[in-house]
């Protein structure tokens, strides 16, 4: 196929990429848009196939089978619990890709007549093996932690940020000789080596509860490298595929900064986790009073508003579906029936809207929480499920570690249901008032057990 | 130099339209977008096919072939896995 005719077939994959993610705006519209995106990629692989530089084919073919079995496999037997891990090494397996095209084009030989490499694309072969093998190590260290395999705690040492710093100005150092006359080939690995080394050294100070943030930059990052490769072979497809994700993955990063309000400076060089936990432990002992599952029944009867809120402890004591049957039932008797949704609930952007989805929640009694914000005045009931930080009412008064998050407005319902299995505090390691107020029911042990008990005792009352 | 400074035009617009779009994505799907952008961060794949394809049998060819079974893996599983979730969000 000629070029004129190959190039075509790249922008008519661009404007399906981009129709596609438009489509994504609405839940009824994203399968298509999906759907849409994945033709667009089917355009730009056949195109590519058709390329006249493209000769010998065995090796193009084992990549796609050892590639398309894995992805599939990947794809299909992923609990959407583990989400997050998943996505962490799809982030690093797109920037290895992109490095290593970068480098195979550096590795190829010049025919005669071609131009060889110049200042620019030795730049752009620079860079994008370097943010191709910080997203790997990266993103391979953010999976560890998230999968459990390292310990997720934050690993902080002296000189910390300094040594990162001068290992950071090596590499950008580096580019002076790959850069300047005869490219050497030295340069460019040592730069990869020193990379990699940079993307674990730092996402190892990172806590397990900051991942979602680390998990959305290292998405822009592997948008980057694609971007960055781009500009190496030359192709206004992968810088336009490139950017989209690029922008997707900061605007979920300054979201989830945004609901923790924090900033991304302090996310990634805070170290959150190791801070001391002052305020745990406030010495005096408050009493709780302890409520029954009857209590608790006869309560979320006589409600004709009821907002459940799901926090991670009820995922990954896989109480969704059981919580959606407690929601069916008090549906059923003429109560409303919400669920209040925080941005940071899950351990990914929207990964608790996902996990509800699974048990088959409607989207729609899915509420963002500035939308439900107003609307706890008027609640009867909330059922507090394993959430802990994201109502803690400290947030709004100064000199805490957690002043200023936005939280859900919980405490101006009538009554709040709390479901934990001890007084304990969550990852800020902060207390929370809420427990001790007056219009609080505690509701001691597991949470599944307790709306098992729950949704029993509904059943058997009529 | 010449020959990109059109591609630094292209990424700019591809930047300000990928925040454009992408800001339209409601909180509900951002983790399948995540998933998406992981399929779409795959069209390395392109490159990597050009690398693999070469006549010559060296290091530029199984270099090429790592990328492509990387991007692959990336491209089938991220569609497959948004189409999961997509699934789950519109059956009521």
């Amino acid at each position: 196929m000629s070029d004129a005719l190959i190039q075509i077939a790249y922008l008519a994959s661009v404007c399906c990429f981009i129709v596609g993610l438009k489509k994504l705006s609405g839940p009824k519209t994203a399968r298509t848009g999906n759907a849409l995106a994945s033709l667009a990629m089917l355009i730009a692989i056949v195109a590519a196939l058709l390329d006249h530089q493209v000769v010998s084919f065995p090796m193009i073919i084992a990549g796609f089978i050892l590639g398309g079995v894995a992805g599939a496999i990947f794809a299909l037997k992923v609990e959407m619990t583990a989400m997050p891990q998943m996505v962490a090494l799809f982030n690093g397996f797109g920037g290895i890709a992109s490095a290593i095209v970068a480098l195979s084009d550096f590795a190829t030989p010049r025919p005669e007549g071609v131009e060889g490499i110049v200042f620019a694309s030795a730049l752009a072969i620079g860079i994008s093996v370097v943010i191709g093998a910080v997203t790997l190590t990266g993103s391979l260290v953010a999976f560890g932690k998230l999968q459990g395999l390292v310990n997720s705690a934050p690993i902080t040492y002296s000189f910390q940020k300094l040594g990162n710093a001068l290992l950071f100005l090596a590499i950008v150092a580096l580019f002076i000789p790959f850069c300047g006359e005869g490219h050497p080939g030295w340069a460019i690995v040592v730069m990869m080596l020193l990379s990699l080394g940079l993307g674990i050294l730092l996402v190892i100070p990172i806590g397990g509860a900051d991942m979602p943030v680390v998990i959305s930059l290292l998405n822009s990052y592997s948008g980057l490298a694609a971007c960055a490769t781009g500009f190496v072979l030359n192709n206004q497809l992968l810088i336009i595929a490139g950017s989209m994700v690029g922008a997707a993955g900061i605007i979920l990063t300054v979201l989830m900064c945004d609901a923790m309000n924090r900033s991304l400076t302090n996310v990634i060089f805070g170290a959150f986790g190791a801070a001391d936990s002052t305020g745990a432990a406030s010495g005096e002992q408050r009493s709780v009073t302890k409520y029954s599952v009857e209590d608790a029944m006869m309560t979320l009867e006589n409600a004709s508003q009821v907002v459940i809120v799901p926090g991670y402890g009820l995922a990954v004591a896989r109480a969704q579906h059981i919580t959606h049957e407690l929601g069916q039932m008090l549906e059923k008797r003429g109560i409303t029936v919400k669920y209040a949704i925080h941005p940071v609930a899950g351990r990914m952007p929207g990964h608790m809207n996902v996990l509800l989805a699974e048990a088959d929640v409607p989207y729609e009694q899915l509420i963002e929480m500035d939308t439900i914000n107003p609307e706890f005045e008027y609640t009867d009931v909330v059922l507090v499920l394993g959430a802990n930080d994201v109502i803690n009412p400290a947030a709004r008064t100064e000199g805490s570690p957690i002043s200023g998050m936005p939280i859900l407005d919980v405490d101006r319902a009538r009554t709040v249901m709390i479901c934990k299995r001890s007084l304990s505090p969550g990852f800020a390691g902060i207390d929370n008032e809420l427990f001790y107020d007056e219009k609080t029911m505690m509701l001691f042990g597991d949470a599944k057990k307790t709306i098992t008990d729950l949704v029993e005792t509904l059943r058997n009352g009529s | 130099m010449e020959l990109y400074l059109p591609l630094l035009f292209t990424f700019t617009l591809a930047v300000f339209l990928g925040f454009e779009v992408i800001s339209k994505v409601p909180t509900t799907l951002h983790t399948p977008l995540m998933s998406g952008a992981n399929a779409i961060s795959g069209i390395t794949v392109v490159g990597a096919i050009l690398c693999a394809g070469q006549p010559d049998n060296n290091l530029a060819k199984w270099l090429g072939m790592f990328a492509v079974m990387f991007a692959t893996v990336n491209v089938v599983g991220g569609f497959l896995v948004t189409d999961r979730m997509f699934k789950m969000f519109k059956r009521k």
